[in-house]
């Protein structure tokens, strides 16, 4: 449906010169250096197919979907849900119905926390999350569980940076309703074993909201053989555009659930005596959708689709392991999370500098890295550090920006005087 | 300005190793807490009066080199002045490391070593939060009771 980039795949491995071509930002000068963009975390660039996807939808086909009887809106319509049904197969979800299109991944994350907590949670229910989730995997529940009188418990997390599977069985009780555990760390990269947490939950009645936002970017997604009864994330850390993001629930599920937020297009019938609700997906997309952003998020999934996955995957593990041996040799770093599986994300702390003022030099460097407590304040507190460094790959990385991070790093500790 | 030494300048520098008037104050007239809730960054400020006079202040917390050398010149700088007094310096201050003017004439001259802090957006806050805890205690009420804070 979208163009998609010919020849950017090479045979046994990553042309990445040739993907940067694809970004025109990584092209940028920065503070008079060529920009290293090590923030990926925070949200990965965008090919030039997805905005062209974008622009021409806005230019060339713009109308609202589910609304008219004129072509344009039904050819919009149709590509919308097409775009939906690219992501089923993306996510590996058993029917398109279970992909509910949000603004990202926090709304996706308050819908569920807002509709399907409120409907289950009972006083003295729990809710277990993990010391290591961002705030909008504590925040949301924390809402809802104030609101019925639920209690909110937390996987406590290893010093290497693993969640402590050990804790979990006496952490899981009959009070235990939802389980939510994030996918990916967004500070330590580590990769959580949702199948293993995912069967254990199950095991005690609750259901499991894995947050993907830092894992669809770096990993293969499955929701079936993950165990996730909903799978959240972002299109715009998988090179997507902002203002769009994802909800996968078991159908069983969603069609149990109640409306979050009401308005047009989520609805059957309405009048004053009582309001009927559309079935789901639609029951969950009140209002116009972001339309635009919705056929960027179609492109971005082409373009994730015609890379080889596999020389993805061995880049990154390879860049990664090059951006820890390097980092690693500047005097006063300590790691901050040193997991078994550990993917696109580095954190670390350089002894008597703050994160902020790195983050400073790095940028005068022209790298953009991010420096800071990542809204994962619990985890920080877990680790005693106010904030850390994170350094956080994509696909277009090469040793090189690593290698610019290192002078960086370096020119810090001569700034400092340390 | 590309080259980090110009941001960060040997004053400042020396300010962050070795904050000066860097410590809890007993029986302070006036307190308030300063909190960056984008870094995390925070501090808390004493004074003690003597009229509408700072007879005293300090200052403690934690942060990056900028908000804690900014801290600590604040101390020096105010101590001494009056209420009145301190208060322009802090409008001088901020108009300074805004953009919104040059280093002002009733600006204690280390102070202008700030003055680059307006080429990096993001790290206004962080010279400027000291000042902001400043500006909450000179206004707090007195603190007749242990504890009480203002921000």
């Amino acid at each position: 449906m979208t163009a998609t980039h010919p020849g950017a795949v090479v045979a046994g491995g990553l042309d990445v010169a040739r993907l940067r071509h694809d970004f025109p930002v990584l092209r940028a000068v920065v503070n008079g250096r060529p920009l290293a963009y090590l923030d990926n975390g925070a949200t990965s660039q965008k090919p030039r197919a997805v905005v062209e996807a974008e622009s021409d939808f806005a230019l060339l086909e713009n109308a609202n979907v589910h609304r008219g009887v004129h072509t344009l809106s039904q050819r919009a319509t149709a590509r919308y849900d097409a775009v939906r049904e690219q992501l089923r197969r993306f996510l590996n979800a058993a029917v398109a119905d279970e992909i509910v299109f949000t603004s990202g991944t926090t709304a996706a994350i308050n819908l569920v926390a807002q509709s399907y907590g409120r409907s289950v949670l009972r006083p003295g229910d729990e809710i277990l999350l993990s010391e290591m989730e961002h705030h909008s995997n504590i925040v949301p529940w924390q809402l809802v569980a104030e609101a019925v009188g639920a209690r909110i418990r937390a996987i406590p997390v290893t010093g290497t940076g693993e969640l402590d599977l050990d804790a979990v069985p006496a952490l899981l009780t009959d009070r235990t309703r939802i389980v939510a555990i994030t996918h990916v760390s967004n500070v330590l990269g580590t990769v959580n074993p949702v199948r293993r947490i995912a069967d254990l939950a199950h095991a005690a009645g609750a259901v499991v909201l894995v947050d993907g936002a830092q894992g669809v970017p770096h990993l293969p997604v499955d929701v079936q053989a993950l165990g996730a009864d909903f799978y959240v994330a972002s299109a715009h850390k998988m090179y997507g555009p902002t203002g769009v993001g994802f909800l996968y629930g078991r159908l069983a599920l969603l069609e149990a659930m109640p409306p979050w937020q009401g308005g047009g297009g989520m609805i059957q019938t309405v009048s004053f005596e009582g309001t009927t609700y559309a079935p789901v997906p639609a029951r969950f997309e009140a209002g116009t959708p972001p339309v635009c952003q919705v056929m960027g998020l179609g492109a971005a999934i082409d373009y994730l689709g015609q890379l080889d996955w596999a020389a993805v995957q061995r880049h990154e593990a390879e860049l990664l392991g090059y951006a820890i041996e390097r980092v690693g040799t500047v005097p006063g770093v300590r790691f901050i999370g040193t997991a078994r599986e550990q993917v696109g994300v580095l954190s670390f702390v350089l002894e008597g500098i703050h994160p902020h003022d790195v983050g400073t030099v790095l940028d005068l460097h022209g790298v953009a890295v991010r420096a800071s407590h990542h809204c994962a304040q619990p985890l920080m507190r877990r680790f005693g550090v106010s904030g850390t460094v994170r350094a956080s790959f994509a696909l277009y990385n090469t040793r090189a920006e690593v290698d610019q991070l290192v002078g960086g790093l370096r020119e810090a500790r001569k700034v400092f005087g340390s | 300005m590309t080259d980090a030494s110009e941001l960060y300048q040997s004053l400042i520098l020396d300010h962050n190793r070795a904050p000066r008037n860097f410590r809890a104050m007993e029986q302070p007239d006036r307190s308030a807490e300063g909190y960056n809730p984008l870094c995390g960054d925070q501090l808390k400020v004493w004074l003690k009066l003597d009229g509408d006079r700072i007879a005293d202040v300090s200052f403690q917390g934690s942060g990056c080199a900028i908000s804690k050398a900014s801290a600590s010149l604040m101390t020096t700088a105010v101590k001494g002045k009056t209420l009145a007094e301190a208060g322009k310096m802090f409008d001088s201050f901020h108009r300074m490391v805004t953009g919104a003017g040059g280093p002002a004439d009733d600006l204690p001259s280390k102070l202008a070593v700030f003055a680059g802090v307006r080429e990096f957006p993001a790290r206004v806050k962080c010279a400027s939060l000291a000042w902001h805890a400043l500006s909450s205690a000179m206004h707090a009420p007195d603190t007749a009771s242990p504890g009480a804070t203002s921000s």
